[in-house]
């Protein structure tokens, strides 16, 4: 491929400084690049608290690095990454906002006409599985139908790159399960950039081309890159048990296991 | 509905026996003496409910009231209302511009712990006799506790809304009135019962230290002439009114905060 990719982080290192004592420095990732092509689903796995969510932010451009630059299809980015849509691992929908009202939000803000954006988010409601429970508040809604509120408030935007954040983390097998497979057909369908982080190394390989490793923190770095050559369209649940996933577990697995125990002595002794 | 009726029913009954008790201790003669030697007095210090009764219905057939009423209404819902403005404009001001609000602190916190009710003569001297003195010391109650809920309120923001926001492409403008606002607003609103009644407080205590109209000033003109029927006739018809002032606060509330979920309610699918 020769057009720039759609997300390219370039050596990006992450140092917190506590604000009460100025000496209390964390760096969280450390001297990262990583290039996701247009269209391409890469998986991010690592430990808990190795700085994936940070990468992610890095990437919205919510986070400023502390050195190296990110480029968004090869322009230097500034400020809120437009062409992006995030997919937050807590609770992101406004609570003051119906369903449908959260859905067109976006829309709303870029000034798109009540009506059209109306139509469009009811069209979207649904597309993710949701009509008929558009004027239903956030809190009257199951976890995994706000999951699916916020698939349909961000891909509404058309986003060109789709940042997701352990988006499944709070949900339970059956019904995640459920949303990695919809995840994966309106992604096949519109084939779009995904950077998705997980902890979860099943739903990495379930769902991308690529999976990246990165190592515990602090300083974390990638270890590891695998390329997931399992035929599409997949099916999660199915997948799992195929011979090649098995293989390809097991060999991302040998590279993953030292660090999560590394992390987790870690947070045992920091905690 | 049943249990609840049967509540109202024994809510009831206490004050019907309150009034009957108070009734029989205040007749002179109908029991004997038991504190005060004039038969007279138990009536005098504690007015007597039929008193007060036939004293709230004059004041109601003669159209007396409905003046002072008005004026006391008045002055409660201005001070309401600017109260509520400048506490929420103020309240955004300083929770999102933190030099600001670094530099305002111990000034607010001054404000804040002073007795404002001290205020009152000023303002009478400011805004003189008539309503405006009433609704410079009700905004004055007012509005610490809207802004302090304010304040509150957008710092309490979730940060992960926010960022969700602002990636939906939302401006500054427009987090101000679609984020911080709409979050701010739930907890004004869960303060609004309490700045109702302050502001009610704010307007009586204004005419009760000076004024030519009002309730405040029925109570105060009675109290002049130790006629304590209409004093406590006064009291009952602000407490009335206090109420369907409240009970109006928390109509508007269901109808506005219908987002927010309530205790006991498991309205899932």
């Amino acid at each position: 491929m020769t057009s720039a990719p759609a997300v390219e982080l370039d050596r990006i290192t992450c140092t917190f400084v506590s604000r009460d004592d100025p000496g209390q420095r964390y760096t969280a990732v450390a001297d990262v690049s990583l290039a996701i092509a247009a269209g391409e689903f890469v998986s991010v796995v690592g430990p808990t608290g190795c700085g994936k969510s940070t990468l992610l932010n890095v990437a919205a451009g919510l986070l400023e690095p502390s050195s190296g630059g990110v480029r968004i299809f090869g322009a230097p980015l500034a400020g809120v990454n437009a062409r992006a849509g995030y997919m937050f691992q807590s609770e992101a929908l406004m609570p003051w906002r119906s369903a449908l009202d959260n859905v067109l939000a976006g829309l709303q803000f870029r000034g798109v006409a009540r009506d059209e954006a109306r139509t469009r988010a009811l069209s979207w409601l649904e597309r993710v599985g949701l009509a008929g429970f558009g004027d239903r508040y956030p809190h009257q809604l199951s976890g995994g139908m706000r999951k699916r509120v916020a698939l349909a408030q961000t891909l509404i935007l058309d986003p060109d790159i789709i940042l997701m954040d352990e988006p499944f983390s709070a949900l339970d097998v059956q019904t995640r399960q459920l949303m990695e497979n919809e995840v994966l057909e309106l992604w096949a369908a519109r084939r779009k950039a995904v950077l998705f982080i997980t902890h979860d190394l099943d739903e990495a390989i379930a769902m991308s081309d690529r999976v990246v490793v990165l190592s515990a923190g602090p300083a974390s770095h990638p270890i590891g890159e695998f390329a997931v050559d399992l035929p599409r369209p997949r099916d999660v649940a199915e997948i799992r048990t195929s011979p090649e996933f098995l293989a390809l577990h097991n060999r991302i697995w040998s590279v993953l296991r030292d660090e999560v125990l590394k992390g987790y002595a870690q947070h045992r002794t920091t905690t | 509905m049943k249990p609840s009726l049967k509540l109202r029913a024994w809510q009831l009954a206490l004050l019907a026996a309150l009034i009957a008790a108070w009734q029989l201790l205040t007749s002179p003669g109908l029991l004997p003496p038991i504190y005060f030697t004039n038969p007279d007095q138990a009536a005098f210090f504690f007015g007597q409910p039929l008193e007060v009764a036939a004293r709230i219905f004059r004041w109601f057939a003669s159209g007396e009231i409905f003046l002072h009423l008005a004026v006391t209404l008045f002055e409660t819902l201005m001070a309401f209302a600017i109260g509520t403005v400048f506490g929420l404009a103020i309240g955004l001001w300083l929770a999102l511009s933190p030099t600001a609000s670094a530099i305002l602190d111990p000034y607010i916190k001054a404000l804040n712990s002073m007795p404002r009710v001290i205020l009152a003569p000023i303002f009478s001297v400011w805004f003189g006799l008539g309503v405006w003195s009433k609704v410079a010391l009700g905004v004055t109650l007012v509005f610490f506790i809207v802004f302090f809920n304010v304040y509150q309120g957008v710092r309490e923001v979730s940060p992960t809304v926010l960022a969700s926001a602002r990636m939906l492409g939302a401006g500054p403008r427009q987090l101000l009135r679609h984020v911080y606002l709409p979050s701010a607003t739930s907890w004004v609103f869960s303060s609004l019962h309490t700045s109702v009644g302050l502001a009610f407080v704010g307007a009586v205590v204004g005419e009760y230290l000076g004024s030519a109209r009002g309730v405040g000033y029925l109570i105060l003109q009675a109290e002049g002439t130790f006629d304590m029927n209409t004093v406590i006739a006064g009291i009952v018809v602000l407490t009335t009114f206090a109420l369907l002032l409240d009970a109006l606060v928390g109509a508007i509330e269901r109808r506005l905060m219908k987002w927010q979920p309530r205790g006991g309610e498991t309205e899932k699918v």
